[in-house]
């Protein structure tokens, strides 16, 4: 574990790895320092495929002394080859990046579980979040199997699958009057003031983020140690687009990987684009929305933490941020489910009908190779499909379903 | 005519362990927080920079983000409480 320190992103001040998020000196975002120097490529290579079938295989990479045992597997999850997706969008090569094939169907099982080893380090016995759904899933599950008290706070009006699919674990849930960013205002505020309770995406953010790198070593390894041309991710506060990259910024460093970083293109919704938005009009600053209005609910952060980070990120890497309607989410889960066969909840609609977009405008080269990173699970936003395809209803019998669906033809 | 400035945990070590701070005499958040520069020393570099806020600070007036208002000069009145909070949290 080559962990050193936590430093400040902005003004590259240090401290000690402990429950904190904030530069004391600039109010800057912290982030886990390494010393990645002394990591053979070879040696390096050979543990990361010789490790566990989870994230914890990429432990060199984390910051741990030694890889804890934790109760659900994080991690590995398919990269699967959609020639069909491809050849409708014109490219050589699309992959998809199946996250949802995680314990709690989201790449949010990554981020879990890094945080939570890292509060049961610190001696924490109560862990809370603030999510718009998926993170609600991962913590109530998570702190149940590892036996953590957890309190999960979420906007009242999430989506019905997303609220059963927390309580059910037995937590503390909190529904708050309000939108997301009311929700994170509150629990930046409760964390400040409730010392011994440890919030996994505020005062324990740095060492949650770093598992979302992982997402970025596995697409890596599932390639052959090779890096892609581009991939698409969708953008909420922005940590998982950034990290992406950072998990193939690390292995660049140290030799895993050669060539440079891909494209790197974010997503978002048009109800709540304040990143792209920024991308377009050439700031880093994001002005932040107040009223974010789209179904894809698990993206609407007004006030994305790490957005100028990936507008720096996409502009670095030769990449765009762009954002689409709800009525292309819709299609672009339909999409995604009739040439892949995977059905993804709203935010990977965003991402695929990006991935459209680009390919409709000729941005992408026809012998790229893209991965497209599918962040959740289709069953969580079942209302996002209801009403876009035609069910036929017939008597059970041979007459009323050719009535229906016609005849076969006469030979 | 006072303004209750809720202080967070890391400005503390500026304030003296002061949570919560009254402001007389302020007509905007601007002069609240000038308010608070005068009384505490080292505050102002924390949170300011060229005359602004430093982009991951984050106040509130009310409970709405000051962004949404008129920035620093967005008015107060009396009883208002004007929080400042990190912007790096979430997602």
């Amino acid at each position: 574990m080559p962990a050193e320190a936590l430093k400040c992103k902005e003004c590259d001040e240090r401290y000690p790895l402990d429950a904190r998020f904030v530069c004391d000196r600039c109010f800057g975002p912290l982030e886990v320092l390494y010393d990645l120097s002394g990591l053979d490529p070879a040696e390096t290579r050979r543990r990361i495929q010789a490790g566990p079938p989870s994230i914890w295989r990429y432990a060199d990479f984390l910051p741990f002394e030694r890889s804890p045992r934790t109760a659900l597997a994080a991690g590995v999850t398919p990269l699967v080859r959609a020639d069909r997706l491809a050849e409708r969008l014109g490219v050589r090569e699309v992959w998809v990046k199946n996250d949802a094939a995680n314990p709690t169907h989201s790449f949010k099982d990554r981020v879990v579980t890094i945080a939570l080893a890292k509060a049961r380090e610190l001696g924490y016995e109560v862990v809370a979040c603030a999510s718009t759904g998926n993170l609600a899933n991962a913590v109530a599950a998570h702190a149940a199997a590892a036996g953590f008290e957890s309190y999960v706070f979420i906007p009242a009006d999430l989506e019905e699958q997303k609220v059963l699919a927390t309580g059910v674990y037995g937590t503390h849930l909190v529904a708050v009057d309000g939108s997301y960013d009311d929700v994170n205002r509150l629990c930046t505020q409760l964390a400040g003031e409730r010392e011994s309770w440890a919030f996994v995406n505020v005062n324990l953010r740095p060492y949650y983020a770093e598992g979302s790198k992982t997402l970025g070593f596995e697409i890596a390894e599932q390639l052959g140690f090779q890096l892609p041309d581009r991939v698409v991710a969708p953008i909420a506060s922005g940590s998982l687009f950034t990290r992406i990259a950072r998990g193939f910024q690390e292995w660049l460093d140290v030799g895993l990987l050669d060539g440079e970083l891909p494209a790197m293109n974010g997503a978002q919704a048009d109800g709540c684009s304040p990143v792209a938005e920024a991308f377009e009009a050439g700031r880093d600053v994001c002005r932040p929305v107040r009223f974010p209005a789209t179904i894809a609910k698990s993206l609407a952060i007004g006030d994305p933490a790490d957005g100028p980070y990936a507008v720096e990120l996409a502009r670095r890497s030769g990449g765009r941020i762009d954002s689409v309607t709800d009525e292309e989410i819709r299609d672009g889960i339909r999409l995604l489910a009739e040439t892949a066969g995977i059905f993804t909840e709203t935010a990977g609609g965003v991402t695929t009908a990006v991935l459209r977009k680009l390919a409709e405008r000729g941005e992408l080269d026809p012998s790229e190779r893209v991965v497209l990173t599918i962040t959740g699970e289709g069953l969580k936003t079942l209302d996002a499909v209801r009403g876009t395809f035609e069910v036929h209803a017939v008597e059970p019998d041979v007459e009323s379903f050719e009535r229906a669906l016609g005849a076969p033809a006469v030979a | 005519m006072s303004v209750t400035v809720k202080i967070p945990t890391q400005l503390r070590s500026v304030t003296g362990g002061d949570a919560e701070a009254l402001v007389d005499d302020a007509a905007t958040v601007g002069e609240v927080l000038d308010g608070l520069y005068d009384r505490y020393d080292g505050l102002r570099d924390r949170i300011a920079e060229d005359g602004d806020l430093r982009r991951f600070v984050n106040v509130y007036v009310a409970g709405e983000d000051i962004r949404f208002l008129d920035g620093l000069e967005t008015p107060v009145e009396d009883g208002d409480e004007v929080t400042i909070l990190p912007a790096v949290a979430g997602g």
